[in-house]
């Protein structure tokens, strides 16, 4: 951004100043009130905040309504293979600490038949700020149930309501070690959603945030219910979460205070049947990463690889 | 104890005995885990390799991590094959075995190693063991062998190996590397500077201990033995290497320039990631071990979209997990290696067998067109070429190449010429200059379907990858011109990588009553035998695809010039003659399948499914009784 350098005497001006419609590509084809694009909105905004340079962002996606979102940013992008989004979001990152990844999965894409990729991917704590759209239904396919359907959920697949309790992504998300980063917000919640996915992005490590999320098409009366439902959601506060301001905190009933280095608190939380706890529910600074062991051997030159040959010859030699 | 007479000629004059001249054998050393028969016989194919003889070695393992001791599932060991000129495959029976048990060579008897006239040195020691079981199974083991055909000698390594060493199971193996040097007339220096090689990061006690073995059974084979051969070197004056396939494609990894491996532990191709992971970080590169074999496909796929291009290892079962990635990387046209080390299948099958069974998954796997470029080495220096090519075919087509090698070239350990690696060889650092302006991720030239890939980091290049149809723009399209337009481009590049290739050299005269196609592994199993059914007067010849898609040109031309057109696979095809066959029917074998579409000549094959290599006899007989059919 333009601004003054600690000399205030010299403007510091960018080569390229980036506005949010230097991100902006295409019109979004997801439903009208679909919480997907006020996502959209808000990480179109963080790159701006940020001055992302869109050719040094990747949005890495799956299969899904929420895995279209690469379409719609003027980044690089790659919309991939269902569930697959992290294998390939960590493929980029390996060898390119200079870019920025995000990946963008949903309920079905990133808890069900990617769940796999899901656990390691938190082991891994690679530098990715993750956004789990969590609509708890399938919409590309027109209302399957998915991992995160409550229990009775009406879906073609269920008709008579399904039959298990939802997987929780934050209480497994938590119980994986080397979790660094996970959080929770919602989509109807614009300065709670922006002030998330900023910590989640400036967060050095694996950031997971779980987005409630609206699906208007396929369960009107679930969204309807969501975002008017105030007993049943609480903000988490402290001084090392997630800052939020007084008009989206005052959205909230209730409020606690939360420290986001206490895992069992978090774990606590994630647990609560009755209550859905939005804001930093944990982070851990110091978590190992394996991006920075991918890119610590970068840039060998041809006369160290030409040696390295002729070592491993001369030890086949005859 | 002494040998016994009736088997060996004690006391014989070992300066008067006369040598007998050989162009080349087979010898296997057999044993429990652990007894360093390994590294016994790969001592041994290094100082033949460096006298100047040809060497091929291939291990026996056990198919347990842990069998019990003396059971034919604890059977390890190595098969050495050694000749004055080149040696290309793994031969036919055993000339010679020494065995450290009399179990051990059971286990090799059912899989046809040996034939009667096989000389059997087998460790006496088991003769007067206390246990009485094992007294007498000893017994019993020498007249079966002896009711094979098998020629049994005694040989008192234990006793002998105990007169330099307290712990003879720790030495017995350079005992019996001295032995075999004797035997074929080895010189014992070269033999001693091998073994300081091998020790070379013991104590120089260590070294002294096993120089001592060795010149023990150097000595005892000169005193005892009444067979002693002699196999006059006719190569060397070359810098050579020897290693096996896996190895060579891990150094080929190293060599053109790729950074990342990434791949899943499976048999058989897991110790190429090995040796890969011992030297890649030196040179800039890493070994990332995935959670499953899709996931190591799909960190490839995203490693060479921001970068070099990657390579994926896998085999059989984890090649089927990838159909969807490999999908994925044809229609987003991303330069990837993968390499199939194949082995038994289908499903888990038989994981540390030979097979060529996957040539038909990779070709046609994926759902939908996914045209591919598909190597296959057939040496084990080629596992080493081939990737430095594949690297670059997939970078300049945009494309993903497979190399398709086996379990016979991952095991199977060949000397061959030090390569001299050159820069050129590397892959060019990460393009990140300013993407041209106005000029599309999917520019097809429509005469090689080829176009120039945007790599995240280039401004101006910002577009989406995706699995989904897409126009040259790279945005989604489901127009049915738009469809047809991709595929086409996609398609056209195999013809624009076809026209580079050459017909390929034909072993033989170029016309005649059989030609034998090949491809893999095979080769030199199958030129072995074209070399002896000529010299029986039989107008053979064969001809070793390297290229299975595209193919290399003119085949259809070539075919013709032959009265008869056989492939020689590993892997299943229908007896021609089985009763419950039809001919429409009969399943062929999948090289067979794939040519006789492409040529429309009436191509047969000669193929099984026993999981070993093929055997020149066999290809031989093979030859016989279709050139012969009167004779067969």
């Amino acid at each position: 951004m333009y601004g003054l350098k600690p000399d205030p005497c010299v403007l510091e001006v960018p080569d390229k100043y980036y506005s949010t419609g230097d991100y902006e590509k295409g019109v979004a084809r997801w439903c009208p009130g679909c919480g997907d694009h006020s996502v959209l909105s808000a990480v179109q905004k963080l790159c701006q905040e940020k001055q992302l340079p869109p050719e040094k962002t990747v949005f890495v996606s799956g299969i899904g309504c929420s895995s279209r979102f690469p379409h719609y940013m003027k980044t690089y992008g790659f919309h991939g293979l269902h569930g697959r989004a992290f294998p390939v979001a960590e493929g980029v990152k390996f060898r390119r600490p200079d870019l920025n990844v995000f990946v963008v999965t949903g309920d079905g894409d990133c808890l069900s038949i990617g769940a796999g990729h899901w656990i390691h991917s938190i082991r891994y704590n690679m530098n990715l700020t993750v956004l789990l759209f969590d609509n708890q239904i399938y919409g590309m396919t027109k209302k399957q149930t998915s991992p995160t359907s409550p229990m009775g959920t009406i879906s073609n697949t269920h008709p008579h309501g399904s039959v298990l309790p939802p997987i929780n992504p934050i209480q497994t998300t938590l119980g994986v070690s080397n979790v660094s980063f996970v959080a929770q917000t919602a989509d109807w919640l614009p300065g709670h959603l922006y002030a998330t996915i900023k910590a989640a992005h400036e967060h050095q490590g694996f950031s997971f945030v779980k987005i409630m999320m609206r699906c208007t098409k396929f369960l009107p009366e679930e969204a309807k219910k969501m975002v008017g439902d105030k007993e049943h959601m609480t903000l988490l506060q402290h001084s090392d979460g997630i800052e939020v301001d007084m008009a989206t905190a005052n959205l909230f009933k209730h409020t606690v205070q939360h420290d986001p280095a206490d895992i069992h608190q978090a774990r606590a939380y994630s647990e609560d049947p009755e209550m859905s706890y939005l804001g930093l529910y944990y982070r851990d600074k110091t978590a190992p990463r394996y991006d920075l062991y991918g890119a610590h051997n970068l840039g060998a030159t041809s006369e160290q690889k030409l040696k390295v040959l002729e070592e491993e010859f001369d030890k086949f030699a005859v | 104890m002494q040998p016994q007479p009736t088997t060996t000629a004690p006391g014989a004059n070992p300066v008067q005995r006369s040598r007998k001249s050989i162009s080349q054998h087979i010898v296997e050393i057999v044993s429990d885990s652990g007894e360093g028969a390994q590294k016994a016989g790969q001592s041994f194919g290094a100082i033949c390799a460096k006298m100047g003889n040809g060497v091929w070695t291939v291990e026996i393992i056990p198919s347990d991590i842990q069998p019990p001791p003396r059971t034919k599932e604890s059977t390890s060991g190595i098969r050495i094959r050694i000749g004055s000129g080149v040696i290309t495959n793994a031969g036919d029976e055993a000339d010679i075995v020494i065995a450290f048990n009399e179990i051990a060579p059971y286990s090799r008897i059912e899989q046809d190693a040996y034939q009667p006239g096989t000389k059997i040195l087998l460790e006496s020691m088991w003769a007067t063991h206390d246990d009485e079981e094992v007294r007498e199974n000893y017994t019993r083991a020498i007249t079966d062998f002896k009711k094979l055909g098998f020629d049994v000698y005694e040989v008192p390594m234990q006793e002998e190996c105990l007169k330099l060493v307290p712990d003879a199971r720790r030495g017995k193996n350079m005992w019996v590397l001295g032995l075999l040097c004797q035997l074929y007339n080895r010189d014992i220096e070269i033999a001693a500077d091998q073994i300081r090689h091998t020790f070379r990061k013991k104590t120089q006690n260590v070294i002294d201990v096993n120089l001592q073995l060795l010149q023990g059974g150097f000595d005892w084979a000169g005193q005892h033995l009444d067979f002693l051969y002699d196999l006059p070197p006719t190569l060397g004056g070359i810098d050579q290497v020897v290693m096996n396939g896996n190895e060579a494609l891990s150094l080929g990894i190293i060599a053109s320039g790729i950074e990342v491996c990434s791949m899943y532990p499976i048999t058989p191709a897991t110790s190429t990631s090995h040796h890969l992971a011992e030297c890649f970080e030196r040179a800039g590169g890493l070994v990332h071990q995935a959670e499953d074999e899709i996931a190591a496909i799909g960190f490839a796929i995203g490693s060479s979209y921001s970068g070099k291009p990657a390579v994926t290892i896998t085999s059989g079962p984890g090649l089927a997990l990838k159909t969807e990635f490999i999908g994925l990387a044809v229609m987003a046209e991303m330069p990837l290696v993968i390499i199939n080390v194949q082995r038994g299948g289908p499903s888990t099958g038989m994981p540390t067998k030979i097979e060529q069974s996957d040539l038909l998954a990779v070709l046609y796997g994926q759902p939908g067109d996914t045209p591919k470029i598909v190597l296959a080495p057939s040496t084990i220096e080629e596992c080493f070429q081939f990737v430095i090519l594949a690297r670059q075919i997939a970078e300049a087509f945009r494309t993903p190449v497979f190399i398709l090698t086996d379990s016979n070239l991952a095991t199977g350990v060949q000397p061959f010429a030090r390569p001299k690696p050159r820069k050129e060889w590397f892959a060019p650092p990460v393009d990140q200059s300013p993407w041209p302006q106005g000029l599309n991720p999917y520019e097809w030239d429509s005469s090689n379907g080829i176009s120039k890939r945007p790599i995240p980091g280039q401004r101006g290049g910002e577009f989406t990858v995706t699995g989904l149809n897409h126009n040259k723009e790279g945005k989604v399209s489901y127009l049915p011109e738009v469809n047809q337009r991709s595929s086409t481009m996609r398609s056209r590049k195999l013809a624009a990588f076809a026209k580079t290739l050459k017909p390929p050299q034909v072993y033989g005269e170029d016309h005649g009553d059989l030609l034998i196609v090949g491809w893999g592994s095979t080769r030199g199993a199958i030129e072995e035998a074209v070399d002896r059914a000529r010299a029986e007067g039989i107008a053979v010849s064969s001809v070793h695809l390297r290229f299975m898609s595209p193919f290399e040109p003119d085949l259809a031309k070539l075919f013709k010039n032959f009265k008869k057109v056989i492939t020689a696979e590993i892997n299943y095809s229908d007896p021609v003659d089985d009763e419950f066959i039809a001919p429409e029917h009969r399943r062929y074998a999948q090289l067979a399948w794939v040519l006789r579409a492409r040529t429309l000549v009436d191509i047969g094959c000669f193929s099984n499914v026993h999981g070993q290599p093929m055997r020149p006899n066999s290809i031989l007989n093979a030859i016989r009784s279709i050139t012969q059919p009167q004779n067969a």
